[in-house]
């Protein structure tokens, strides 16, 4: 498609993307510097003040400094995706690449169990599931991994099948590379990189997920500065101080879409397919 | 064109619902007043009002009050929008992605060297092949909309099965939980198998 103006070439979602995930990393790392007040430092009388020099995304209802909270609220996000990205990732493969591998019942066995969790609709049932283990960041990280990792086993099992039948693999298992080695050392290395990609463009939604579970209630507790527990306790003076809402609301688009836009650049860097 | 859509259906894809519906209530309710608060009907109507069906709708029709229906429509419109957003966002998407692999094949440069419009190209070549992902996109979408409800229903006060959940997780109300959960599945898994049925039934090349 001709577009009427031209982007320059360094500005393509990569790069932005890359940006934005650095920035917010850097946020959440050198957060105990930036930050002006201690986020959870309750000054009642300074209580939801609007924007101004000293408190520059202004204060929540227990007079707590928005930038702070929002800044460490960074901290919760990313530890929780990082901990569903662990989790997931290794199990989609493993499922994916001995489904693909071995075929058969094993195959059969494995992607039914797939297709079953794939089918389930995920924040409802990691709503149910954190409500069952108790609110918490471990328990959202577990309930929001048992439904992200179909997507990595299916695309691992594709992958796995396309190059079970090729002449590298044959040459390995003639040189008596069997079982796991070859499986790790041979299967792993080509199915790695798409891997990647999808984690970078499921953590979009992850974030999202991780948000709305804060949002309900059912994340990380109070008083922890946590992004979607922000929106949800600015929701109720959203009519008269706004930007206790708005705030953690635009971080939280922030950090999914920088994931969002990473993962969408990675995949058109492997892809040629998309490079049009 | 290209970059514009992307950009509108990645914001739309990033954007966090529960958040959005906020913004949608300060800026449509409470600033512009284009818009009813949250809640099915404004608390005189709610009360005043005989239930038939059930469904607000139906019943501002058949009461024949030209100013209740105008009120539920004034409720219903802006849930409504931020959970249309949420799936025009992911429905293009991928319909984006399908599109372009599939307007790179032979049988469309042939189409087009053999003079076909743009237009007739979309509609009479490509179509019928992306017919099939299409469907399926389109119930994962509608499935996604479940779970959307769950956070906008919160949001609006909406009475429906989203904010039964919500309020049954409060409470720990682990069969309420369980129920709502076991409908929305069963939901979820019954679109799903109807997609695929019909998919089968469009697109010959999946039988």
């Amino acid at each position: 498609m001709v577009s009427v103006f031209r982007l320059p070439h360094w500005l393509n979602t990569f790069n932005v993307g890359l940006v934005m995930v650095v920035i917010l990393l850097g946020l959440a790392l050198l957060a105990p510097l930036l930050s002006p007040f201690d986020p959870n430092l309750q000054n009642i009388q300074d209580r939801l003040l609007a924007p101004d020099a000293q408190h520059w995304f202004g204060t929540d209802r227990f007079g707590r400094d928005l930038f702070s909270r929002v800044l460490y609220g960074a901290r919760p996000t990313l530890i929780l995706v990082s901990l569903v990205v662990i989790l997931t990732v290794p199990i989609g493969l493993i499922v994916g690449i001995c489904a693909g591998y071995f075929g058969g019942w094993t195959e059969r066995g494995l992607m039914r169990m797939t297709d079953i969790v794939m089918s389930l609709p995920s924040l409802v049932i990691a709503l149910a599931l954190v409500s069952i283990l108790g609110p918490g960041l471990m328990n959202g990280a577990l309930a929001l991994a048992f439904t992200s990792w179909p997507s990595f086993a299916r695309q691992a099992r594709t992958e796995t099948l396309s190059i079970r039948r090729s002449d590298y693999l044959s040459a390995a298992k003639m040189q008596g590379i069997t079982g796991w080695r070859l499986i790790v050392g041979h299967i792993l290395p080509l199915v790695l990189p798409s891997a990647i990609v999808r984690a970078a463009l499921n953590l979009g939604g992850i974030i999202l997920a991780a948000a709305g579970l804060g949002f309900l209630g059912m994340g990380i507790q109070p008083p922890t500065a946590e992004w979607g527990s922000m929106v949800s306790s600015g929701s109720r003076v959203i009519f008269d101080q706004w930007w206790v809402a708005a705030v953690p609301g635009f971080a939280i688009l922030f950090a999914s879409l920088a994931f969002n836009l990473l993962g969408d650049g990675l995949r058109d860097k492997m892809d040629p397919r998309h490079d049009k | 064109m290209d970059h514009l859509a992307r950009f509108i259906s990645l914001l739309g894809y990033s954007v966090p619902v529960f958040w959005l519906g906020l913004l949608g209530l300060l800026l449509f309710y409470a600033t512009l007043h284009w818009s009813a608060g949250p809640g099915r009907l404004d608390d005189i109507y709610t009360y005043t009002m005989t239930q038939h069906s059930g469904f607000v709708l139906l019943d501002a029709i058949r009461s024949g009050d030209p100013e209740i229906l105008k009120n539920a429509i004034a409720h219903l419109w802006l849930p409504v929008a931020v959970l249309a957003l949420l799936s025009m966002a992911s429905i293009t998407r991928l319909l984006r992605a399908v599109m372009l692999e599939e307007s790179n094949k032979e049988y469309v440069i042939l189409a087009q060297a053999k003079g076909a419009s743009r237009l007739r190209i979309i509609l009479v070549h490509i179509f019928p092949n992306v017919l099939g992902t299409l469907i399926t996109i389109l119930a994962l979408s509608y499935a996604s909309l479940l779970e959307g409800a769950v956070l906008t229903e919160t949001v609006f006060a909406w009475p429906g099965l989203g904010r039964y959940l919500t309020s049954a997780l409060f409470a720990s109300d682990i069969s309420a939980i369980l129920g709502a959960t076991l409908l929305i599945g069963t939901c979820f898994i019954l679109l799903n198998a109807f997609a695929d049925a019909l998919t089968k039934w469009v697109d010959p090349r999946t039988r």
